[in-house]
């Protein structure tokens, strides 16, 4: 039984419940004692089962990517619990994290920040194997990274070459393919395409689905708008400010979304279309995203929210069932009512 | 329907337009782009530094005069009696024989500068050496450590700065007294600090960087990511850092030799060299000044050399000069 | 509103980069105009070479980049070549020509208030009083939806959201009535929801003020709502240049074709996402023809021996192809 009436689905792979993060900031004043905090993420909860691909979706200070970074245990959890495969590994720490590690791993948003730029590709590929003793030296690594790196379209005489030298597209290649290389069963995937090209975007996120078919793979794959994880995802969380909003089978999310940010959202991705993007009835949300530090009770997304009532600005509305398998934490909507 | 895992890629680095001008290599054969970018074509690039031009050639004459110095310098350094005792230099009417003159003890003014340079260039390197070493190391615990062991070794940096380093130097030696170890370990004791705070400084930005999280996340131990991941990264600070260290120390070693407080008879240093003139300032100044001069010039160089290899070790300023040299010739060439 | 006098010519415009590693050719030869009142969207990908140009018009490009050829004239004078050319651009920059940068974040000075960004462009360029410039800088920070602009002008950037900070520059930038504004990936540093308002916010100004707008994009869905007209740029070229009405449901260029297709789209379901095989092209090589060709589904062998031009093709448009629909 969980408190936010989300039932725990069979055996999941990755079972997060209640979770928060929170990041001290430095206190006011010069002897105060009182310490405020960044509410990075406020209570969530969300399992994904193996094979399975949930899309996180949230805008700046969403708290999206530090969820993700919390579930890896990257990120201190301030309360909640995580387990993976069965295991709760909310306080695991050191070696035991370390070897954790190996089921578990993170594709970065940046595809030119996120390899050494002093490592040729063979290095950086084999370093995973390397520091868990699956090989003893690069050279015995090299026919397994090969390997790796033609599963990622990369042709084998990347192997010498530097990170510079390829493309951004191609960069994010590399960086899955070092995902792969300790066969994780768990990959969480931080904005993998938002440095891209667009025209580059699907042979990323085409990739990690054909991965996901052939290896089993779960996946968190975190974006900051719903354009591009509609094709991945078996379903979809929407977050605000550390809140988890809306949560449901992908096709619900777009075709019939409850939660009125979910409706922001999804009217606020531009279609590339004059004709149908002049005429679209719009929501344009007025008004900023709110401070993360010591906020306020009530639902966050209250100062902005065009259906707001006296009710919001008060209580904190929990995550309940509104349809079957579809999520959404609002006073006001009580179910779809498109 | 496109395949994209069989259209073969050309491999072309995403030009972020200026960006990625400044960091595209063609062929690395294996090598760092930053090993290559620093060798290849530097000659060249160091011709059209003048003041670089100068450094290096002086540092590499005054090196190898140095290396060389039992072949080279006319005279031991303490060859000499009373009867050789002070002859003027060859502008002087001397000889060329003792071409920069002799000193009241009857040695040969140039020879002991040559040897002087050899044991003053030997302490040098090795202070920078032992300084660096330590420096960076402790630099690098306290920065890619971070919280209450960060804070405690800045600490202690902190309060060894705040002391007068000559004065330290001075009490030390006079325990201790003056050698060629003595005079070391003391410069080395007064000196790591700058390393600790550079390297501390280049270790918190880098550790922000996504490639040595992704090296935490694929699970390598704290000790593998500082010294395979972010120690490259202070290759070119520590270098320029320990080149204009290298003439701090030069001269921290002359002051200490001039106070009689470095080394001792029958070593000799470019310091110890001044101090022989001290007494005799104002009768025979040439005994002062000519090792001063030796002394500055050294330390020029070695300031000068800096200055071209700060930009010789970091590709965006070889970038940045390699353009204005194209485009002054293009407008020479009336474009 | 459009009206048919061109305020902007840029004729055969090329920038190089001089790198140790070979001259980059960021803008090969680029021609286009910009009428009074009218949004032009430049849409390019990395290495199209549409930020290198943008740069050139109001003579940011920095050294190792360099304008290497042709000429960029506004109202008839010219910003490049000639005696007057370093006269004009400072009489024009932030006054006729203003700019918007990409990130909000580092484009405003941190140690100064907004207010007195603001007011440093009124005060420089229209020579009015700190207190006359102050309260025209209250009314432009209400125009652009800044709610209490009397208290922002005294706040810091470090205050602001990146929205409020991108309103401010655009507030800065439209300070002077400038009658162009180049606006270089305005919302690309921002979240959905508020890069919706900074549209929406440029579209409104745009309308009011009938200033000429050259939007630089990345998006196509970013163009679709707010470009009267769109020039698609690819390998430091303009490949197609035609209105949005026509170019969205007809594009003639393969790229084109490539980055619609590429481009989700909310409204259509689809099976996979489409992506354009390949990757940017090295801007190092001239290839001997189309610089396309390699990544095209439509390459021809004359595509591989010939660099083909701008040509009209139809009302409106241009196609620089050898094989276009």
């Amino acid at each position: 039984m969980s408190l936010a009436g989300i039932p725990a689905e069979v055996a999941p792979l990755v079972d997060v419940r209640n979770l928060s993060v929170r990041f001290p900031v430095a206190s006011t004043g010069l002897f105060s004692r009182a310490r405020s905090y960044v509410h990075a993420v406020e209570d969530v909860s969300f399992s994904i089962g193996r094979g399975e691909t949930l899309g996180l979706v949230g805008e700046s200070g969403s708290g999206k990517s530090t969820t993700g970074r919390a579930i890896l245990r990257s990120t201190p959890i301030a309360s909640g619990r995580v387990s993976f495969d069965g295991n709760d590994i909310t306080d695991v720490t050191g070696a035991a994290l370390r070897a954790l590690r190996r089921n578990m791993q993170l594709v970065f948003q940046d595809p030119y920040a996120s390899l050494n730029p002093r490592m040729n590709v063979l290095e950086i590929v084999s370093e995973p194997l390397i520091v868990h003793g699956i090989a003893s030296s690069v050279d015995e690594a090299s026919p397994i990274v090969a390997d790796l790196l033609s599963r990622c379209g990369l042709p084998s005489d990347a192997l010498t070459r530097y990170p510079h030298a390829f493309s951004g597209g191609q960069r994010q290649r590399i960086g899955i393919a070092r995902a792969l290389a300790l066969q994780p069963k768990f990959i969480v995937a931080d904005e993998p395409v938002s440095a891209l090209d667009v025209s580059v975007r699907a042979q990323v996120v085409n990739l990690l689905q054909d991965l996901q078919r052939d290896m089993g793979i779960s996946y968190l794959f975190i974006a900051h708008d719903l354009s591009v994880v509609r094709h991945i995802s078996h379903r979809i969380g929407i977050l605000y400010s550390g809140h988890l909003v809306e949560y449901a089978p992908t096709n619900n999310v777009y075709e019939s979304p409850i939660h009125p940010y979910t409706e922001a959202l999804l009217s606020s991705v531009p279609i590339p279309d004059p004709a149908v993007q002049r005429k679209r009835g719009r929501i344009v949300l007025q008004g900023e995203i709110p401070n993360p530090i010591d906020p306020p009770a009530g639902c966050r997304f209250a100062s902005r929210c065009p259906l707001v009532e006296d009710r919001c600005r008060v209580e904190t509305p929990r995550l309940e069932e509104k349809a079957p398998g579809h999520f959404a934490a609002c006073f006001v909507r009580s179910a779809n009512t498109q | 329907m496109e395949n994209p895992q069989h259209i073969p890629d050309q491999y072309s680095a995403s030009t972020r337009e200026t960006e990625a001008a400044l960091h595209e290599e063609q062929n690395l054969e294996g090598r760092p782009y930053e090993v290559t970018a620093a060798t290849k074509g530097v000659f060249r690039e160091l011709l059209t530094d003048k003041t670089g031009v100068f450094g290096v050639a002086i540092l590499a004459i005054l090196g190898l005069a140095a290396l060389f110095a039992p072949w080279v310098a006319p005279h031991g350094p303490t060859d000499g009696s009373l009867s050789t005792a002070n002859r003027k230099p060859v502008w002087n009417g001397g000889t060329w024989e003792y071409m920069l003159g002799t000193d009241p003890q009857g040695y040969d003014m140039l020879s002991r500068l040559i040897y002087g340079l050899r044991t003053t260039l030997l302490v040098s390197l090795s202070v920078v050496l032992v300084a660096g070493v330590i420096g960076v190391v402790i630099g690098l615990i306290s920065g890619y450590r971070g919280g209450r062991t960060d804070r405690w070794i800045m600490r202690w940096v902190d309060v060894q700065v705040a002391f007068p380093g000559l004065l330290i130097a001075m009490i030390m030696i006079a325990v201790i007294g003056g050698s060629k170890t003595a005079v070391i370990f003391v410069l080395s004791f007064n000196g790591w600090m700058v390393y600790a705070r550079m390297t501390r400084g280049v270790v918190l930005s880098v550790k922000e960087q996504p490639y040595v999280e992704a090296a935490e996340l694929i699970g390598c131990p704290p000790r593998r990511i500082m010294f395979r991941h972010i120690l490259p990264n202070l290759v070119s600070a520590i270098s320029t850092l320990a080149v204009l260290e290298f003439a701090r120390i030069i001269l921290a070693e002359a002051t200490l030799s001039f106070l009689g407080l470095g080394l001792q008879f029958p070593e000799v240093s470019l310091g110890i060299v001044a101090s022989t003139g001290r007494d005799y300032i104002f009768s025979t100044p040439r005994l002062i000044v000519i090792p001063g001069i030796a002394i500055s010039l050294l330390v020029m160089a070695v300031n000068f050399a800096a200055s071209w290899l700060r930009v010789a070790l970091d590709p965006r300023e070889r970038e940045k000069r390699f353009a204005a040299n194209a485009l002054n010739s293009a407008t020479g060439a009336g474009q | 509103m459009i009206s048919h006098e061109t305020i902007l010519d840029v004729r055969n415009l090329t920038v190089d980069f001089f790198t140790r590693r070979g001259t980059v050719h960021a803008v090969r030869d680029v021609s286009f105009s910009v009428r009074k009142g009218e949004t032009l969207g430049i849409v390019g990908e990395s290495g199209s070479g549409k930020s290198v140009t943008a740069q050139a018009i109001l003579g940011l490009t920095e050294l190792p980049g360099r304008v290497t050829g042709g000429d960029i004239l506004w109202k008839g004078s010219s910003l490049i070549a000639g005696r007057e050319a370093a006269e004009t651009i400072e009489r024009v920059r932030g006054k006729e020509i203003a700019m918007v940068f990409q990130d909000p974040m580092t484009s405003l000075n941190p140690v100064y208030t907004v207010g007195m960004q603001v007011s440093e462009v009124l005060v420089r360029h229209m020579s009015m009083s700190k207190k006359a410039a102050r309260s025209r800088a209250v009314e432009l920070l209400d125009m652009v939806g800044i709610s209490n602009p009397a208290k922002r002008l005294d706040q810091y950037p470090f205050e602001l959201s990146g929205g409020m900070r991108q309103r401010v520059l655009i507030a800065a930038a439209l300070a002077c009535e400038p009658e162009l504004l180049i606006a270089d990936e305005p919302t690309t540093a921002l979240d959905v929801t508020i890069q919706a308002q900074i549209l929406d916010l440029i579209a409104e100004l745009q309308q009011r003020l009938g200033v000429a707008v050259v939007l630089i994009t990345h998006d196509l869905g970013v163009v679709a709502g707010v470009c009267d007209r769109v020039a698609v740029m690819y390998g430091g070229k303009i490949v197609e240049e035609a209105d949005a009405s026509e170019i969205y449901p007809l594009p003639f260029h393969p790229y084109t074709e490539g980055l619609l297709r590429s481009t989700p789209r909310l409204d259509v379901v689809s099976e996979r996402l489409e992506s354009i095989a390949g990757s940017p092209p090295d801007l190092r090589e001239v290839l001997a023809g189309c610089s396309y060709s390699p990544r095209c589904a439509a390459v021809t062998e004359m595509c591989r021996s010939a660099v083909p031009v701008l040509d009209q093709r139809g009302e409106g448009r241009r196609v620089a192809c050898w094989n276009p629909r």
